[in-house]
């Protein structure tokens, strides 16, 4: 477990209140976009920004409860596993969040 | 706390659908036992014909296997009936002497089949048509024997005729009437559907009234009152079924025909529930799956404490499922006074059709042999649609009215295995009914789920329908009121009252007042809720965009590579040098792949990424554009011809009255996208007959057309009326649209709800009713007030910053 922990790299991308609620940012880096979103509870979560299905940009779908609506067909993921919603299939690489304070780091390697 | 225990006595297609219902509800409410007298897990009881008849097995017809139990922590006793209610001490005893105690009871025990008392009854080789250990005996008899008698000529007989049939016995059917299924057919239509079953080997007696049947240790004979008798190795009764309430009536609850059920299906003892065949509601009994999924919905809600589920009763219809016999009855299809028949007859082709219309609505439908409008009319039926406009053309389908999508003129029955139905998703026909069959779906919504057939543009939506009807037998659509979404039971219209009653001006109150399951509820129900508020109470909601299709979020159109498009606005489609400079420099400095003009008459640019668009809006805005709202569901573009300012044949200035109606109503939200064309004259080249909104020119003024729709259903306009002047049309424009966005549903066009609610509704609301028509010209005027926002300009000095900058940039 701790050599798993000790590969990621933890990278701060700001308070939490600049990604809006129920909505989200993107994180460029190295030409990959992982969408870190926050849902109403103020849970933050990090997805490869890919929809398994068309690689839809899961970052500007409609998001609520822990699920969010591609915007290109509509396919629902769930924001903590990246699984699509039954009986759809296919699940979109997450990335580990911390919350430390108020600043979110997201890791950068996939889990 | 421990959890309540609820019981469930009868492990039937009823009272699992409830479990079902109530675990989507609440999945950890109760502890739940389910008691069954079959040995078997819950099947697909309508579909032990094509059983009996050798075209399904036992394994395809389950709809809930033991492990589905097992992974839902159900307590499963198969086999095992449950004999006795002690209602004081709330605890149900088994045969198998079980007791276990419940909070809440439900009987959902069914029926049984009708045994006519003549003597000889008993007899081995006499049987009921119910179970699957009725089928197994009648398959076992038929592989030692040969002469079947089939008493009753209504659904059930003749399903077990045919299927006796086909397992290799004469059969012979017994009808105490002159006409078969007088339950569903008038005469005629049961005419043509004896002499079709004739032909297919099947022997009648008609008129024939059974005395008694006899034979020495086992049936031999049937022997009728006029003394004349036929030889039978197996009988079989199909003249009813009688609610199963002997558990009921022993326990003291109140029955009649049935137990007696209010509308929430509560028995008279307020911690039991009733459903499904074995109860009577509102003095109806029903013999049919349909209307016992409604029921189920509602008694799930009230176990679920939501409370608010009521049953009111309702329609069926009916379809045999007796493979190469079509045949289709819903509602009331005797007519009668005050009712008016249309007939259609082709005795050659062997179609028969009928439909029963009263105070310009469907009330009936029988037909025969060409089935393929069953679903149409039956939906029209449940809606109560208005069918004045389309009656003339209403016998000969919906193919005919050109509102059938590319797929409708294809009779579903008629269509292979691999034709393709959803030419959207390419999901073809064969695929559709295995997972009807393999996954126990039922509805509409569950084939779209699980096949995304219908799930895109829905032009398909009536071949999916008749595809079901075809394979379960009988139409299972959902209930006449489809909830708004899985986060609520109230449909679009109950929710829209309730923000307009009850005065409330956020999502959050909707949730709240509506008791939402979800507390943010869903991308279904957000977006339509963000419209009817800011509809609604446009001055005191404020907009909620994470509420938004991305579109409406970044006002540009997001395609397929996640880029965006932009669409500047040119009124009425009139631009000048200098517009198509800024737009050419614009294109230019950003580098935009793609430019085309559009279908409405506008300048696209492609294949901008999201960051760009706050800075090409800015050059744009400068110029003096506006957003073009290409993106939104709201006043997309007033598309123009030439008019009389050139036209040799122009009788009007249609681009003035184009740019004129394009400045008053452009930046409004409509239900769904709302599009606008003038033509100069009625040779009509702005084409203003398939838009939801057309003017076409006369030489008197200006002829309105509403509820037009080009894509993939065509449907032309139906005329509104003729004005004289341009302020009239703009007052007409804006009366129409009003009435549009505060009335139709959420993402339904014009051309649809125009159909739904008749084009003399909508005339009688903007042309009959002028104090209305003014009324409604000045809601919307006030609204524009507010909505007239250019959004790229906010945008591009700064508003909603986060939506177009990525969070972090980092590299290494
Ligand atoms: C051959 C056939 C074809 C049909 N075709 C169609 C069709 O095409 N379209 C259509 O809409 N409908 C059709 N029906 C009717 C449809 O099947 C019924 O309306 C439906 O199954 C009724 O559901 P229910 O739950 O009320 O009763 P059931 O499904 O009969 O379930 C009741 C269950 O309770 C059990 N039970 C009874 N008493 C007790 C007790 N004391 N303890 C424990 N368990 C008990 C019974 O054994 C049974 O398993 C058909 C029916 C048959 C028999
Ligand atoms: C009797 C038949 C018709 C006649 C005589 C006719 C004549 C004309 C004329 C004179 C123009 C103006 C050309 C110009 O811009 O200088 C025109 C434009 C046009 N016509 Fe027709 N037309 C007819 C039918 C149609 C039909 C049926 C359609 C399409 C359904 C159509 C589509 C158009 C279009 C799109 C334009 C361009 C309008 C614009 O300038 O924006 N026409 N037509
Ligand atoms: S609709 Fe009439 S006025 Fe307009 S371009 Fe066509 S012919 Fe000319
Ligand atoms: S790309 Fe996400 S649903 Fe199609």
């Amino acid at each position: 477990m701790s050599a798993v922990m000790a590969e990621h790299t933890w990278v701060d991308i700001g308070p939490i209140a600049s990604i809006p609620r129920l909505g989200a940012r993107v994180l460029k880096r190295n030409g990959v976009d992982i969408a870190v979103f926050r849902n109403a509870e103020d849970e933050v979560f990090a997805l490869l920004n890919r929809c398994p299905h068309k690689g839809g940009p899961l970052s500007e779908g409609i998001v609520y409860g822990r699920t969010v609506a591609c915007p290109l067909h509509n396919l629902c993921m769930d924001l903590a596993t990246g699984q699509a919603q039954a009986p759809d299939e296919g699940r979109a690489a997450t990335f580990a969040v911390r919350i430390d304070g108020d600043r979110v780091l997201v890791s950068m390697t996939p889990v | 706390m421990a959890k309540e225990r609820l019981v469930l006595v009868g492990n039937g297609m009823a009272g699992m659908r409830t479990i079902e219902e109530l675990l989507q509800l609440e999945p950890d409410l109760y502890d739940i036992t389910v008691f069954g007298a079959e040995p078997h897990p819950n099947y697909n009881r309508i579909l032990l014909s094509p059983v009996l008849s050798g075209e399904k097995t036992i394994d395809e017809i389950m709809l809930n296997t033991r492990a589905w139990y097992d992974e839902h922590a159900i307590t499963l006793h198969t086999g095992d009936p449950v004999v006795d209610i002690d209602r004081k001490a709330r605890v149900v005893r088994s045969e198998q002497g079980l007791a276990v105690p419940y909070d809440r009871l439900i009987l959902a025990t069914g029926s049984y089949p009708f045994m006519i008392p003549v003597p000889g009854a008993e007899l081995p080789g006499v049987m009921g048509y119910r179970d699957i250990a009725d089928v197994d005996a009648m398959i076992a008899t038929a592989r030692e024997h040969k002469r079947a008698v089939v008493i009753g000529g209504g659904l059930l007989g003749l399903e077990a005729a045919y299927g006796l049939q086909q397992r290799g016995m004469d059969v012979t059917v017994v009808h105490l009437l002159d006409s078969l299924m007088e339950r569903q057919l008038d005469k005629p239509a049961a005419a043509l559907l004896q002499a079709s079953l004739e032909q297919r080997g099947l022997q009648f007696l008609m008129e024939a009234q059974t005395a008694a049947i006899e034979g020495d240790g086992r049936v031999e004979r049937v022997r009728f009152k006029d003394g004349t008798e036929v030889a039978a190795d197996l009988v079989v009764m199909a003249v009813g079924i009688r609610p199963n309430m002997a558990l009921a009536q022993r326990a003291g609850l109140h029955c009649e025909r049935g137990i007696v059920v209010d509308d929430t299906m509560l028995t008279y003892d307020p911690r039991i529930y009733a459903i499904g065949e074995c109860v009577q509601h509102r003095g109806q009994c029903y013999g049919l799956v349909a209307p016992l999924f409604e029921q189920a919905k509602v008694c799930a809600n009230h176990l679920a404490r939501l409370g608010y589920g009521r049953y009111e009763g309702s329609v069926t219809s009916t379809k045999l499922k007796v493979t190469g016999i079509d045949l289709f009855s819903a509602g009331n299809y005797r007519g009668g006074e005050a009712c008016e028949e249309i007939l259609f007859q082709d005795p050659g082709a062997g179609v028969y059709k009928k439909l029963v219309i009263q105070d310009n609505r469907l009330t009936g439908a029988v037909l025969y042999g060409d089935t393929i409008d069953g679903a149409w009319f039956f939906q029209l039926m449940r809606e109560g649609r208005d069918i004045s406009g389309i009656r003339e053309d209403l016998l000969f389908g919906q193919a005919h009215l050109g509102d059938a999508g590319h797929g409708g003129q294809t009779q579903a029955a008629a269509m292979s295995d691999d034709m393709q139905v959803c030419d959207c998703n390419g999901v073809c026909k064969g695929e559709i009914v295995r997972a009807i069959t393999a996954k126990g779906l039922f509805t509409l919504d569950d084939v779209k789920a699980h096949t995304k057939a219908a799930a895109s543009c829905g032009s398909c939506t009536g071949l999916v329908e008749q595809i079901l009807a075809n394979t379960l037998g009988s139409d299972y659509s959902v209930p006449e009121a489809k909830p708004l979404c899985k986060c609520t039971d109230y449909t679009h219209d109950q929710v829209r009252a309730a923000i307009r009653d009850q005065h409330l001006t956020s999502m959050g109150d909707v949730f709240q007042a509506l008791e939402w399951r979800q507390p943010d509820g869903c991308h279904v129900c957000r977006p339509a809720l963000n419209y009817y508020l800011i509809a609604t109470w446009p001055n005191e909601t404020a907009d909620d965009s994470q509420s938004r299709f991305i579109n409406e979020r970044a006002h540009a159109n997001i395609q397929k590579d996640g880029t965006y498009s932009v669409i500047p606005r040119i009124f009425g489609g009139e631009t000048s040098p200098a517009q198509l400079r800024a737009i050419a420099a614009a294109a230019e400095k950003y580098d935009v792949r793609t430019v085309k003009i559009t279908g409405g008459q506008r300048i696209d640019l492609l294949g901008l990424t999201k960051e760009q668009l706050p800075h090409i809006w800015k050059d744009l805005t400068d110029a003096g554009f506006v957003s073009g709202h290409a993106y939104g569901k709201a006043l997309r573009t007033v598309k123009t011809c030439v008019g009389s300012e050139w036209c040799r044949f122009g009788v009007q200035n249609s681009t003035q009255m184009g740019i004129d109606l394009e400045a008053l109503t452009w930046g409004s939200w409509t239900p769904h996208k709302f599009k606008m064309a003038v033509s100069g004259c009625p040779r009509n080249c702005a084409e203003a007959t398939i838009k939801d909104f057309g003017v076409v020119a006369i030489e008197s003024g200006w002829e309105l057309h509403v509820g037009g729709n080009g894509g993939v259903k065509v449907r032309a306009t139906d005329v509104l009326c003729r004005v004289e002047t341009p302020e009239q049309v703009k007052e007409y424009c804006g009366a129409f649209m009003q009435v549009y966005r505060e009335e139709a549903r959420y993402l339904e066009r014009t051309a649809p709800w125009v159909e739904r609610v008749g084009i003399a509704y909508v005339r009688k609301r903007v042309v009959d009713d002028e104090v209305g028509r003014k009324a409604l010209y000045k809601r919307f005027l006030a609204s524009q007030k507010l909505a007239q926002v250019d959004p790229w300009k906010a945008r591009a000095a700064g508003a909603e910053a986060h939506e177009f900058t990525p969070l972090h940039e980092a590299n290494g």
